[in-house]
């Protein structure tokens, strides 16, 4: 038989109880790198079409499915999230580099049978025949879906590129931003 | 055919759109409510297998492959449980 006093201690004791639970919550929620989340990490190293749209296809089916997506694009695959090229304020180095790299994901090359750009042209109405997606409207849907896009700071200055020959609203990061989405990742992919 | 409460049309749609539009189609349905996803994209059957099983909010119900005009239709049926 309880009494109102030996309750009223139980519900202290629960209180406190709970108190303590919700820090130990909050501690380990600090603590992220220990915690593995709903979500993917990748690297898009390539810039090649082929590769970019195996990326995206990855990217969306991913975050359709629930998960966190993080996609970081370094070296050759800053190509992908490019909009225009820029020759204006570079040296010749970097004009070159301008001048050799695509200038935009419609620009992009496969990475077998290119034969100069014809290879990819024959992919993306190959694609477009067998009604998938076309690698800009996969791009646009990862975007409206909250695929968190970085772009490697130290390459984009590397190979010379300017802010304003990316698309817009890219964030930028180093090694480190992509290693604490990946630490907390249950899938982490190098394309 | 189990009960279902709205139908999403993807015929024609390949990987990944029938996933990406069942999803948009299931996150505007209320809790508990089910979808049924018509798609001609073979692969949605083992996709949307592989979406339940990881999804929290998704339930696969079931999932059926029937004839329509000589054209085979891959039918699944989503219940969003949270």
């Amino acid at each position: 038989m309880t009494t109102p006093m030996t309750e009223a201690v139980d519900t202290q004791a629960l209180l406190a109880r709970i108190a303590e639970l919700e820090q130990r919550v909050a501690a380990l929620e600090q603590s992220p790198a220990q915690s593995i989340e709903d979500r993917l990490a990748m690297v898009v190293f390539s810039g090649d079409l082929d590769k970019a749209i195996a990326a995206f296809i990855i990217a969306t089916g991913a975050a359709s499915m629930g998960l966190e997506v993080s996609m970081f694009f370094t070296f050759w695959g800053i190509s992908a999230v490019k909009k225009q090229k820029v020759f204006s304020g570079k040296n010749l180095l970097e004009q070159g580099f301008t001048a050799m790299l695509p200038g935009k994901l419609g620009e992009l090359g496969l990475s077998q049978m290119n034969f100069f750009g014809a290879g990819a042209q024959i992919i993306r109405s190959l694609m477009k025949k067998h009604d998938v997606a076309s690698p800009e409207e996969l791009f646009a849907m990862a975007r409206e879906l909250g695929v968190r896009m970085v772009v490697c700071d130290m390459s984009r200055e590397l190979l010379g590129i300017k802010d304003e020959e990316l698309v817009e609203g890219l964030e930028t990061g180093g090694v480190a931003t992509f290693l604490g989405d990946a630490t907390r990742a249950k899938v982490t992919l190098f394309i | 055919m189990p009960h279902f409460d709205q139908t999403l049309d993807v015929k024609g749609a390949k990987c990944p759109m029938p996933l990406v539009k069942s999803r948009k189609a299931i996150t505007e349905l209320p809790v508990g409510k089910v979808l049924q996803v018509i798609s001609t994209d073979r692969g949605s059957v083992a996709d949307f297998q592989g979406w339940a099983k990881t999804a929290k909010n998704v339930e696969l119900i079931a999932q059926e492959t029937v004839q329509e005009n000589g054209q085979e239709l891959y039918v699944h049926y989503l219940r969003r449980t949270a």
